[in-house]
């Protein structure tokens, strides 16, 4: 397999990375950067890099000169896939885009093709939605801490957050009998009615989070080991990373207080009272603290859903788009005609394009929908953070040692499905 | 001349005086103002969007294609000004082969995206550093979001190629 000229996106002008051997380490000598470096590759398959990214790293000894992230090894043509189904059958594929936010991305979706069909959603399903929402970005940000913490070297992290982790699927279970791939957030409201015991099912959940996001930052935040290993690692300047086009807490983490739930809110996000929590360290130390604070301000926002959960419909008034109640189809005419059409040919959504932005655990994710007035979307763009926060990992990587490069790439917090859809 | 519902959109405006012969439609898409630009301005008009108008992002690049209608292809760029907490969007409308500048030097985020479009849809961007094929192998033949590329792909297995 022949690889054409492959450049390397740096800061300044463009490098080469000459590599004629995509399989694995280059000449060791005489490469054309100098006699003493050396082309090392990283992944796809390896335990630090958080799914199958390959990262091309030209070396001088432990110090990486510069480094090329190839990526489009999960890519399964999602988009393309979206293009061939109705609207309501695309809400599975968006579960598996960022599989570690799974309700993140149907809710995105979900209202995308809402402000398409101008379809009004009840308080309760908002709500419901946004105590879902927060419920995961506490889960991926769960993950995430368990494996940079890995990566470092504080396995027993790991089981901590994974055991926490497990108690939050349970509760995804009790909604929509499924712990990772809900589907549950769909078009018009949710997939099914809340269960019974849902409410007692979430506040024992709160107050468990609450004391053991304490117990996590107990395990790492004074620890000298931890704080030795990434304060001041993995900086990269605030203006390049915006240039970049890197969002989320890495752009928290830098001082810059941005975050589509206070921007642009959407779903009822403005009736919560909630923080966005900034450091200004811009290193993997700082990353940390802010993704652990905004665990902390996610329990905050379920808190207060529980609160005040109003009470109605878990579902727009829309029988042309939602099912009908499965008795009502059963005895009313009306309703049988109405579940025939739609699950025979789709609702059609009217021609036009959407922009919808909502803030993932990772950063903005944007879906973008291009109807054509048919059942079948025309297009569905899926921009998401993982893809541009990685883009940032050649400018971050380039003059440090190698076990920094591992610290500062989890401190990205991106996932493979989200890069490569 | 900007229709009416965009006449009081301050960005319009401004995008107007300056390139006037740029904008050849303007229209507020579900909340959110498009503007569909000609190819061979967009690198100025970014430029001073940039610049002048503090649209310091550049959220994504994508391209749509509308085949058999021609032109057939769009690439559409989401903008986003941090400071003014506003959106746009960019339309510009190419037809196949066509191609258009790169706005790398505008925003270095349009790297990846630019080689994403040009991968799955074929369009070439001029002035791109390195505009490699980034989701498909490299030796790929085909562009596969292209509307005349089956959903499957053009064989049932490539396990068993050389």
């Amino acid at each position: 397999m022949k690889e054409g000229n492959s450049t390397v996106a740096s800061l300044d002008a463009e490098h080469e990375l000459h590599t004629e051997d995509p399989s694995g380490i280059d000449q060791v000598g005489e490469t054309p950067g100098g006699p003493r470096r050396m082309v090392l590759n990283m992944g796809p398959q390896h335990p630090s890099t958080h799914g199958v990214l390959r990262i091309l790293l030209e070396l001088d000894g432990e110090t990486i000169i510069r480094a090329r992230p190839d990526i489009g090894f999960l890519h399964t043509g999602i988009e393309k896939q979206c293009e061939a189904l109705r609207y309501q059958q695309v809400i599975p594929l968006t579960d598996r885009v960022d599989y570690l936010a799974n309700l993140s991305n149907n809710l995105c979706y979900s209202l995308a093709v809402e402000r398409m069909l101008g379809l009004e959603i009840p308080p309760m399903a908002q709500w419901m939605r946004v105590m879902l929402v927060e419920l995961t970005r506490i889960a991926s940000h769960l993950v995430w801490l368990g494996t940079h913490a890995l990566d470092i070297g504080a396995m027993s992290v790991y089981f901590y957050c994974f055991r926490e982790r497990e108690e939050i699927l349970k509760v995804f279970e009790m909604f929509s009998g499924q712990r990772m791939m809900t589907s549950y957030i769909r078009i018009g409201g949710l997939a099914l009615e809340p269960p019974r015991g849902w409410h007692k099912a979430v506040a024992n959940l709160t107050v468990r989070l609450a004391k053991a996001i304490n117990e996590y930052e107990g395990l790492l935040s004074a620890n000298p080991i931890w704080m030795q290993r990434t304060k001041g690692v993995g900086f990269l300047d605030l203006d390049i990373m915006i240039d970049i086009g890197v969002t989320g807490p890495m752009l928290r983490a830098a001082g810059l207080k941005v975050d589509a739930r206070k921007d642009c809110p959407y779903s009822s996000y403005e009736k919560f009272d909630f923080d966005i929590p900034t450091r200004t360290g811009n290193d993997v130390y700082s990353r940390y603290e802010v993704r652990i604070e905004e665990m902390r301000q996610s329990v905050r926002i379920v808190k207060q859903t529980l609160d005040g959960m109003p009470s109605g419909d878990w579902q727009a008034d829309a029988p042309g788009i939602l099912l009908p109640d499965r008795e009502k189809m059963k005895t009313q005419m009306e309703s049988l005609i109405y579940h025939f059409k739609i699950v025979t040919e789709g609702f059609r959504v009217p021609a036009g394009s959407v922009y919808q932005v909502i803030e993932s655990p990772r950063g903005e994710l944007g879906y973008y929908v291009v109807s054509d007035g048919t059942a079948n979307p025309h297009r569905v763009f899926m921009r998401t953070p993982s893809f541009a926060n990685l883009q940032s990992c050649g400018a971050m990587l380039e003059g440090i040692p190698i076990a920094d490069s591992i610290a500062a790439l989890g401190s990205m917090d991106f996932i493979l499905g989200d890069v490569d859809r | 001349m900007l229709p009416e519902v965009v006449e009081q959109n301050p960005t319009a405006v401004a995008i107007h005086q300056q390139f006037p012969e740029a904008i050849k439609k303007a229209e507020i898409a579900t909340g959110e103002l498009q503007l569909t630009v000609a190819a061979e301005q967009i690198v100025p008009l970014c430029r001073f969007l940039k610049e002048s108008a503090g649209f310091n992002r550049l959220s994504g690049i994508t391209g749509v294609d509308w085949w058999p209608q021609a032109p057939r292809f769009e690439v559409v760029y989401f903008l986003h000004s941090l400071q003014n907490n506003a959106r746009l969007r960019l339309v510009v409308r190419l037809a196949e082969n066509e191609e258009i500048d790169s706005v790398f030097h505008v925003w270095r985020s349009a790297n990846w995206y630019e080689r994403e479009v040009f991968d799955l849809f074929g369009i070439p961007f001029r002035n791109h550093p390195s505009l490699d094929r980034i989701m498909m192998p490299v030796d790929w033949v085909g562009h596969p979001l292209r509307k005349d590329y089956p959903t499957h792909g053009h064989k049932y297995s490539y396990r068993d190629e050389e």
